[in-house]
């Protein structure tokens, strides 16, 4: 079977500082994988070379068979990857829908029509309020990014990746900065993603965080330290050492 | 299209100008509407793309020279000159564009303003070809249809005509999916790209997109004024039209034209009264800034919105 995932000796230096060593990791389609590690372990680092926002100096990166280590950012989405940030990254002014009307635009060709009203287009938003349903939003379909909660915003964040039909979803820190009951609803919202995306996150929450990892990767100073299921990962003396303290 | 009913009144309104009024102010709605039309033009890129051009006098006056240039110098007819003009002028955009491109933000601005610097300073040296600071006269206005662009009344429906078409082709372009696009690389240009957006080939297709209005500006201006002089490439020129898009309301369809019909009444009107008129235009904008910092119909919108709340 084709690896959803595929990364080979990937390393990357900010000046002289390595902060990513010799990763490799693959991950098979439909897996739910969870990176953690220290604050500086090179976790964003490493989604950032996935998407394609960071050049690596070495290695390369598969997605689902496809080299893509020298594609840029807009054609990795085009393989299917998609991703959230760490610092919600939204259109503010614009309302729910318009924001998962954009990322449905994004795949079709329609994107480049120059002529029609974009309202004309009643599909495309129908299909935005669907996937704002989704993640319990389609209430607050009209209503402007900036005026709804952050808790509502990090679920629009979900509801964008979704509508790029994503194979490859990666979740850089959904949880962040959410109140207890907002973290349950989109820890349920992730645990709804249909099979046929595989997920790669990276989560402080350890909790929430093993409870949804499949697979797990231990990042430290850059590198692959320890890898293998939850029970593997956190019975290794190594993870108790540098990520759980004991 | 809530905007149709009042734009075909106002369009209405405006053709009866020079029922109502001399010829003084018949030319002086022409110039507004050119200037109406190229700072349209300069908004695709300011209001709607985000990306703030400091030479965009660079296409009016490379449209008007190279417009003047066919017909004195070549002998070419309106007919072949004008497209011609309208395709070299967007070419050259094109290519700015591409050159402008690689910088964003304060750089992109640097770009622009050396590159129409690039251009002015030919203007005044290649005398050979631009006549230097005489600049080139003699130029007629064409006779479409047999009818005579001489007379003020009918310069002024053509240019009014061309205004109405190119607001209404902006206006679609801006509400149409790729102007949401367009918008979005404004707002967000990283999640644009993750989303699959190739950002760099929207602006520039903007950048092209304004480079053609801005020439469609500079063939009207070539045919109202006849002439054309390098002060017309400077970048007081081009200040003037990002201030009519900044102080109008950049990234609205109306503000761009409010602003640029403020600056030529200013320029035209108020310096026949007052004799530092420049210091006058600046004390305005200052104001405007500080008042409605995003412009004047954004802020006579935002004050609508608080009366109608205050009423309710």
């Amino acid at each position: 079977m084709t690896a959803a995932l595929e990364i080979k000796g990937l390393r990357k230096s900010f000046g002289g500082i390595a902060v990513t060593q010799d990763v490799s990791l693959t991950m098979q389609p439909g897996e739910r994988r969870l990176v953690i590690g220290p604050n500086g372990a090179g976790k964003t680092t490493l989604f950032g070379l996935i998407s394609g926002e960071i050049r690596p100096d070495a290695g390369s990166i598969r997605i689902f068979g496809e080299d893509v280590t020298k594609l840029p950012v807009r054609a990795r989405a085009r393989c299917g990857l998609a991703r959230t940030y760490q610092i919600i990254t939204l259109f503010p002014k614009d309302t729910l829908a318009h924001n998962v009307v954009l990322g449905l635009l994004a795949l079709l060709p329609l994107r480049l029509d120059a002529r029609t009203d974009l309202s004309r287009h009643a599909a495309l938003h129908d299909r935005a309020v669907q996937l704002l349903d989704g993640v319990g939003l389609a209430g607050k379909a009209l209503h402007r990014v900036c005026d709804v909660s952050y808790g509502e915003q990090r679920r629009v964040e979900l509801a964008l990746g979704l509508a790029q039909q994503p194979r490859l979803l990666l979740l850089d820190e959904p949880l962040a900065g959410l109140s207890q009951d907002e973290r349950v609803v989109v820890q349920r919202l992730i645990a709804q993603v249909p099979r046929e995306t595989a997920i790669l996150m990276i989560e402080h929450d350890m909790d929430v965080a093993l409870e949804f990892a499949e697979q797990i990767t231990v990042l430290h100073y850059g590198q692959v330290i320890v890898e293998g299921d939850r029970r593997t990962v956190v019975d290794h003396p190594r993870t108790r050492e540098i990520y759980l303290g004991h | 299209m809530k905007a149709t009913i009042p734009g075909l009144l106002l369009l209405a309104a405006l053709a009866l100008l020079p029922a109502v009024s001399g010829e003084y102010y018949v030319n002086l709605g022409s110039q507004m509407l050119i200037a109406v039309i190229f700072a349209s033009s300069l908004n695709l890129l300011v209001g709607y793309a985000g990306l703030t051009s400091l030479g965009h006098a660079a296409y009016l006056g490379l449209s008007a020279y190279i417009a003047a240039w066919l017909a004195l110098r070549l002998g070419l007819g309106h007919a072949m000159a004008a497209p011609l003009t309208l395709l070299a002028t967007t070419a050259i955009g094109g290519i700015f564009g591409w050159i402008a491109l690689r910088a964003s933000g304060l750089s992109f601005l640097m770009l622009t303003l050396a590159l129409s610097q690039v251009v002015w300073g030919l203007a005044y040296r290649w005398t050979s070809v631009t006549n230097g600071d005489n600049g080139l006269s003699g130029l007629t206005r064409p006779a479409p249809f047999g009818i005579d662009m001489e007379n003020s009344n009918a310069y002024y429906w053509f240019v009014l005509s061309i205004t109405a078409v190119v607001l209404v082709v902006v206006g679609r372009l801006v509400n149409s999916p790729f102007g949401a696009s367009l918008r979005g690389t404004r707002d967000q240009a990283r999640r644009m790209s993750s989303l699959g957006y190739n950002v760099w080939a929207i602006r520039w297709c903007a950048f092209v997109g304004a480079s053609f209005v801005g020439a469609v500006a500079g063939l009207l201006y070539v045919y109202f004024h006849k002439y054309v002089h390098p002060s017309v490439l400077s970048v007081t020129a081009s200040a003037e039209v990002l201030l009519s898009v900044i102080a109008g309301g950049a990234g609205t369809l109306a503000g761009p034209a409010v602003g640029a019909v403020l600056v030529v009444l200013l320029k035209n009107y108020a310096s026949g009264y007052v004799e530092r008129w420049n210091m006058l235009l600046g004390a305005v904008f200052v104001f405007i800034v500080l008042v409605m910092p995003h412009g004047i119909v954004p802020g006579a919108r935002s004050l609508l919105a608080r009366l109608k709340e205050k009423r309710a």
